[in-house]
């Protein structure tokens, strides 16, 4: 397929802003379950053993929040909620069994898309900041001993919420054909952009 | 030494195999501190310090006794002295500060590490420095703030109740080191027995509310404390008068830790389910048509 029929969905600087943040919540979530559950404590060995792990995980996690704040920054407006999106998430079930025949055209994003946007914006700032109550090395004497427990438990919460989220994300992109390219190419076909989000392939071309 | 291949284990952090447990006549040991009987000389954290190779580094003084002012990771006891003034009267309460040896340790609980605590079937909980990670997470576990984490090493370290020392049968080094015999150490059931002629001495000379700290709370401590006013722990520099594993550290370490995997694991499963009942969403090629329609010779 010569690179004309395709479209521009996403451009360099995007793609490597969101590899970075892709590796990244893998090594978050690869160290953290391994200090989270014994069972996994043997994922320790993948970062050079447990106090490698206990050292490099809370650095990846900065590495994540601010490579996470340039997609939003980026992503955000695409990602507000509209009437549309409503309409979608009611017909979820027909979503999920390949039939949108009868949905609205959609923008950039679907709502199931959002969803996943707002989830890790909310629970990356929620790990962000519950992290930096758990990262002794620098930060032991600025809260007390209920502060600490607390974030332990929101942490292990928003981390597994976050991992979920991942799961469904990864999922959409393998289930949906087409998709990893937008990723790893930054274009997709116009039969993908007709199919899945007609809206937003209409104002690329110009012919709303 | 890692651990003490003479003493079974009776838990093992952050572990699912079962720990050695061949020696089942193991006799449960306590050390009990007769606090009426404590005249703050500071001989047991000498001891301490000489028997565990530690050196404290020279401090501040906070204009009180507490020297130095707080357990540290070199300082695994620490006499704290409390003023208690009632009445007319002026009673100088000094408690021997340093980790319980909970039954139900809340350090262990907490520890992410295999092996990093373990609790031996005499009841000693101990922590094994080469397996420590330094998180931190035993201090989030303690109902006491026993544990301190090292700023050279990151690891962490409290009281062993001389666990080398208990294992060839000698009495921890405070002990050994104690002028007044405030603090006494044998099997638990004795030190038991032991408190109870302490208590009915100092009941009949006044100290009607005089009584033994075994908190039940963490299944009782492998250090006990006769307290000339048990009914009020917290006098004793902030002793927790009912010291539970915090409620947060339960669930963080109790039914989070199955559920979450498990909701991990279906959210695979169902993605699994669902790819191979459904087959993949593929574009037709009634939707590329239109989509090169669409974009007419235009080139995007």
């Amino acid at each position: 397929m010569s690179e004309n029929n395709v479209v521009s969905r996403y451009t360099t600087a995007a793609r490597i802003n969101h590899w970075i943040t892709a590796v990244s919540l893998i090594l978050l979530a690869l160290s953290g379950m391994a200090l989270f559950h014994p069972s996994l404590f043997f994922l320790t060995n993948l970062f050079g053993g447990g106090q490698m792990t206990r050292a490099v995980h809370p650095w990846i996690g900065v590495v994540l929040f601010f490579s996470f704040l340039g997609l939003f920054f980026r992503f955000f407006t695409l990602n507000l909620w509209n009437r549309d999106d409503t309409v979608w998430m009611k017909n979820l079930g027909a979503v999920i069994n390949d039939r949108e025949e009868g949905l609205p055209e959609l923008g950039k994003y679907n709502a199931g898309q959002k969803l996943v946007f707002w989830g890790q914006s909310i629970l990356i700032l929620l790990l962000f900041g519950s992290g930096l109550v758990l990262w002794d090395v620098y930060f032991e004497d600025y809260t007390n001993i209920d502060q600490k427990r607390l974030s332990a438990v929101v942490h292990a919460l928003c981390a597994i919420g976050a991992i979920l989220i991942w799961i469904v994300h990864v999922y959409a992109a393998i289930w949906v054909k087409g998709t990893l390219r937008a990723m790893t190419r930054g274009s997709v076909t116009r039969g993908w952009s007709w199919k899945h989000h007609r809206k937003w392939f209409r104002q690329e071309v110009g012919k709303p | 030494m890692a651990t003490l291949q003479s003493l079974d284990i009776r838990r093992r952090s952050a572990s699912n195999e079962a720990p050695p447990q061949i020696r089942q006549n193991a006799m449960e040991v306590a050390k009990l501190i007769d606090v009426s009987k404590c005249i703050g000389c500071k001989a047991c954290q000498a001891a301490c310090l000489e028997w565990n190779d530690l050196k404290q580094e020279i401090g501040y003084t906070d204009g009180t006794y507490n020297n130095p002012t707080d357990l540290t990771p070199a300082s695994w006891t620490v006499m704290r002295f409390t003023e208690y003034e009632h009445g007319d009267d002026l009673e100088w309460l000094i408690r021997k500060d340093g980790c319980m040896h909970c039954d139900d340790p809340g350090c262990l609980k907490a520890c992410p590490a295999p092996g990093a605590i373990v609790q031996y079937t005499n009841g000693i909980v101990d922590f094994v420095s080469e397996n420590c990670i330094g998180c931190g997470y035993c201090v989030k576990g303690c109902p006491f703030n026993i544990p301190r984490i090292s700023k050279v090493d990151r690891k962490a370290y409290k009281c062993t109740l001389c666990v080398d020392r208990v294992a060839v049968g000698q009495a921890p080094a405070c002990a050994k080191a104690c002028p007044t015999q405030a603090i006494y150490f044998g099997s638990k059931q004795d030190m038991i027995v032991h408190a109870e002629h302490r208590i009915t001495d100092l009941k009949s000379r006044g100290f009607k509310n005089a009584g033994l700290y075994n908190p039940p709370g963490v299944g009782g401590t492998h250090v006990m404390y006769v307290l000339h006013h048990a009914d009020r722990p917290s006098l004793y520099a902030g002793l927790p008068d009912d010291p539970k594993i915090s409620p947060m550290v339960g669930l963080w370490k109790g039914v989070m830790k199955p559920i979450s995997l498990a909701a991990i694991a279906f959210a695979g499963v169902f993605g699994f389910l669902h790819y191979i009942t459904k087959g993949p969403n593929e574009v037709s090629e009634a939707d590329q048509r239109k989509g090169d329609e669409l974009a007419g010779g235009k080139k995007s």
